[in-house]
């Protein structure tokens, strides 16, 4: 449709926030950040998962309350305590997971919540109302069809138009794009384009570069909680300096990592395709292999195949083309019982919901992957006294605080639990361990243990496919990281045991954020393979 | 928390605050609750009585003795507990794993049909030895439970139908199915119940050793109650002892820890609803074989399924308590027609359902009460 006309730098405010300090039990989401959105324009919020965006925007939605910092709208100060005050000034947001009804009419969902119509419905002069909004700004969609039939991209199109029809002026988008196939990415971006030249102004929450530079007017960009730029014009920005200020440069802990002698090839995964649970490409065509004694990182943002990976290795998740080998067994597509049973330890992602029974005692957390043998299993029983003493002596060897084994797990910590799942997966003596961000929401002591129980893997000659969101943790860990990126692997960047050097993270960076390994040494950015 | 407390304004006087149980509680703490919980529920029930016109105190005190009062009445009662054991158990299994079986109603009724099926067919010439009928007539009875727990369960796992639906629905089934056979094929003169059973296929009752021990004159407690106490722990044992009992136990608190763990959940599913109609229907031919002696729908289809749920809650789903609580449950069945046919005693009975299920809630969260500012 239309060309974006660049806002005049001199627009005027349309959003100011000031100052905004938003705390979590044990996180500090927003650090005193300022962001400032002008009128006509479409922002680009920029960094990576926890990083704060989502959190800072939910306080501009009127989800969350800041606890310091002030917010403007067109220049008056603006005090929200619930999304309904947010719209009132103006303020609409679209949030990732849709909150529509999905038996209803596209115009009954627009319509809930609002005192108007009040009693009768009068659908037919309603479903003309929310149509002549959606022709104004190009969204089409028909307002008699019921949610459930409408597909991913049409029903963000009935959320933004529930927006609208209310009379947002600014529109924030939570990662509008994750959802989405590629063509409807390209309808999405006309129709805020369109927006826009209407003067309606749009942030976009993302953590994909090629798409901030191909939206946006500017940018800005948060990194744990801290605004590292602000409202920088996109077109001048280059992706690597993009990439720098997202994932930046972090202090490289230097553990006691022996050099690795790598021995054969344990895990082997080839071509391999498979869908997430929406049913969208999540894998695509996504090779790498995993030596004994090497930990293997994979770096990247969050939702780029991460999670399929962890699935797809452990049999948790079908996957349509390619194999995943295990010291030779085709391990891929086959039940999650033949990898147990073939030395595969998984630490999955989740680890209240898939790596725990909550309820369950700490006895009966730790059996979980051998009660089918002996010495637990006797015939088909279990020898509960074989489980107890089992329990007792991970407790004491994994340092794990409890007081005693028959705690339902669901009363430990975080590094406690975690400390039991990876006392599990270890004591089964596996050849092969995925771990998915095995350090995620610990406190640095827990950190700490669980890193060095990873080197004691690596040092036993086991395999380790370590799958994290922290650089930080694969540079200090690992032998080798991949870097992925909607669901293929950017490229390959050997560590050792030496420091990582800043061309290292820049070149991470820059595959995180979609450019591949071949490009950036052919643009001659100081790679190093 | 720190939420709502920094959202609060200054307020002075008192506030209830709920918040979850973070720390174990001792071992005694949920003893009490129930028991507690068991008072209030006592409590209401009075409030309701003496609303009726009656008088609670009073009324305790009858239910007491005509349903522990001597040990005649106590047969009776233990009579009335066996097929609310067996349908508990039953009910208690399927929770266990989260699936919620409400048809050990109809499980129970195609155990009765299954079992009177041996004797009526005929299987067996009517002087076959008792053993033989009896062992035959409980195997069938547990197959044709099983069978009906088999469809819901098949139908859960193969194409995810709700089994609430599909198990609730099986009841009526099984009532249909019965009444098609006592009031056509089996129908004793027209009457819409079978033929009695021979003798051969009663199950064993006290009054028949009351030649050598006369205390047992007249004692209607039959073998079923042994069936119903065998049957608790041997479920006891599959659920806390064994490798199926914890996957059952995985299953139900988390299945998706269950999947990462290998464990196969659609079989299952099958399984699982398969053992609990076999237990319901181990219950139906008790019930026709010890104390009906024939096939009829009134008393085989007298609510024990249903009442096997409330049952199983109450219980916790632990097999061992259930033997108990079915006894308090038979108690309150049996007394409680004497002082009302229905109504009142099935109000009550409702009541301490709703209160120990409430009582839950204390097992979870601690309510303390803050002053305004803290």
């Amino acid at each position: 449709m239309t060309q974006t006309t660049p806002p005049p730098s001199e627009a005027p405010f349309a959003v100011e926030m000031r100052g905004i300090v938003k705390r979590f039990p044990g996180v500090l989401a927003n650090d005193h950040v300022d962001f400032e959105l002008r009128a006509g324009e479409i922002h680009a919020l920029l960094g990576e998962n926890g990083a704060g965006k989502s959190t800072l925007m939910n306080v501009l939605a009127g989800l969350y309350r800041q606890e310091v910092g002030i917010i403007k709208v067109k220049s008056k100060p603006v005090e929200f305590y619930s999304p309904r005050d947010a719209i009132k000034s103006g303020i609409g947001m679209v949030h990732q997971h849709f909150m529509l009804v999905p038996s209803q009419t596209v115009t009954e969902n627009v319509l809930l919540g609002l005192n108007d119509p009040r009693f009768f419905m009068r659908l037919p002069e309603y479903d003309e109302k929310v149509a002549a909004v959606g022709e104004r700004f190009g969204l089409k969609v028909d307002p008699r069809a019921k949610i459930w039939q409408l597909s991913v991209g049409e029903q963000q199109r009935v959320e933004l138009l529930k927006m609208l029809y209310r009379g947002a002026d600014v529109l924030i988008m939570d990662e509008p794009t994750a959802v989405l196939a590629p063509q409807e990415i390209e309808g999405l971006f006309t129709i805020l384009r369109s927006m826009v030249a209407q003067g309606k102004s749009v942030i976009f929450i993302s953590h994909k570069l090629h798409e901030v530079t191909a939206i946006a007017d500017r940018v800005s960009v948060l990194r744990r909680g801290v605004a590292t730029a602000s409202g920088v014009p996109s077109k001048g920005a280059t992706r690597q300096e993009l990439a720098r200020l997202m994932v930046g440069r972090d202090v490289i802990f230097s553990l006691d990592k022996k050099p690795g002698k790598p021995g054969e090839v344990v895990l082997d995964v080839r071509d391999v395709h498979a869908e997430n649970d929406k049913g969208l490409p999540a894998l695509r065509g996504l090779s790498l292999d995993v030596k004994a004694g090497e930990i293997v990182g994979v770096a990247g943002v969050a939702g780029n195949g991460q999670s399929e990976l962890s699935q797809v290795i452990t049999g948790l998740r079908k996957c349509k083309q390619g194999e995943v080998r295990l010291g030779g067994d085709l391990v891929s597509n086959r039940n999650t019982l033949f990898g147990i049973q073939h030395g595969m330890a998984y630490v999955p992602e989740d680890r209240n919901h898939v790596g725990s029974a909550p309820n369950l005692s700490v006895t009966d957390n730790v059996i979980m992957k051998n009660y089918r043998k002996p010495p637990i299993s006797k015939g088909g029983m279990l020898d509960m006294n074989a489980a107890t003493k089992l329990a007792k002596e991970l407790k004491e060897a994994y340092d794990i605080v409890v007081p005693n084994v028959t705690t339902p797990v669901r009363l430990l910590s975080g590094g406690n639990l975690q400390r039991v799942i990876l006392a599990r997966e270890i004591s089964g003596l596996p050849n092969f361990m995925v771990a998915v961000q095995p350090t995620r929401g610990l406190d640095v002591g827990a950190i700490e243990g669980v890193h060095r129980l990873l080197l004691a893997q690596r040092e036993a000659g086991s395999a380790v496919l370590l799958i994290s969101e922290e650089l930080e943790e694969l540079l200090s860990l690992s032998d080798r990281v991949y870097v992925i990126y909607e669901g293929k692997i950017m490229g390959e960047v050997r560590v050792g045991s030496g420091e990582a050097d800043q061309s290292m993270i820049d070149t991470i960076g820059l595959m995180m954020t979609g450019t591949p390994l071949e490009q950036i040494q052919k643009d001659g950015v100081g790679a190093n393979g | 928390m720190a939420e709502t407390t920094s959202l609060q304004k200054k307020n002075s006087g008192f506030k209830i605050r709920v918040e979850p149980r973070l720390e174990e509680s001792p071992a005694w703490y949920p003893v009490l609750v129930s028991v507690l919980a068991l008072i209030v529920a006592l409590i209401l029930g009075g409030i309701l009585i003496s609303f009726a016109g009656g008088d609670p105190l009073k009324s305790y005190q009858h239910i007491a003795k005509a349903s522990f009062g001597d040990i005649g009445v106590l047969s009776d009662t233990i009579v009335k507990a066996t097929p609310i054991m067996l349908a508990a158990l039953a009910c208690s299994v399927a929770f266990r794993m989260k699936l919620w079986n409400i048809g050990a109603e109809g499980q129970f009724i195609m155990g009765a049909f299954g079992a009177s099926a041996i004797v009526l067919a005929p299987v067996f010439q009517e002087d076959a030895p008792r053993w033989l009928f009896l062992t035959v007539m409980a195997l069938a009875g547990m197959v044709a439970g099983a069978l009906w727990g088999f469809v819901p369960g098949y139908l859960k796992a193969k194409f995810n139908v709700n089994e609430i639906i599909s198990t609730l629905m099986m009841n009526y089934i099984a009532v249909a199915w019965i009444n098609f056979w006592i009031f056509g094929v089996w129908s004793e003169g027209g009457f819409q119940m079978s033929p009695k059973f021979p003798e051969a296929a009663w199950l064993p009752r006290l009054l028949e050793y009351a030649k050598t021990f006369p205390q047992f004159r007249g004692l209607t407690t039959h073998a079923g109650l042994i069936l119903g106490i065998i049957a608790a722990i041997l479920l006891w044992l599959i659920v806390y002892r064994s490798r199926w009992g914890y996957e059952i136990r995985l299953i139900g608190d988390n299945p998706q820890a269950a999947k990462y763990a290998g464990i196969n959940i659609t079989s299952n599913v099958i399984y699982v609803m398969m053992l609990s109609g076999a237990l319901a229907g181990l219950g139906g031919m008790s019930e026709v074989s010890g104390v009906v002696h024939r096939l009829q729908t009134a008393p085989v289809a007298a609510g024990y399924g249903f009442t096997g749920i409330i049952v199983a809650w109450l219980a916790k789903l632990n097999p061992i308590v259930i033997i108990l609580v079915s006894v308090l449950f038979g108690a309150l069945i049996l007394a409680g027609r004497e002082i009302q046919p229905s109504g009142v005693p099935k109000m009550i009975q409702g009541i301490i359902l709703v209160s120990l299920i409430a009582s839950d809630f204390l097992l979870r969260y601690r309510i303390r009460i803050v002053r305004g500012e803290e």
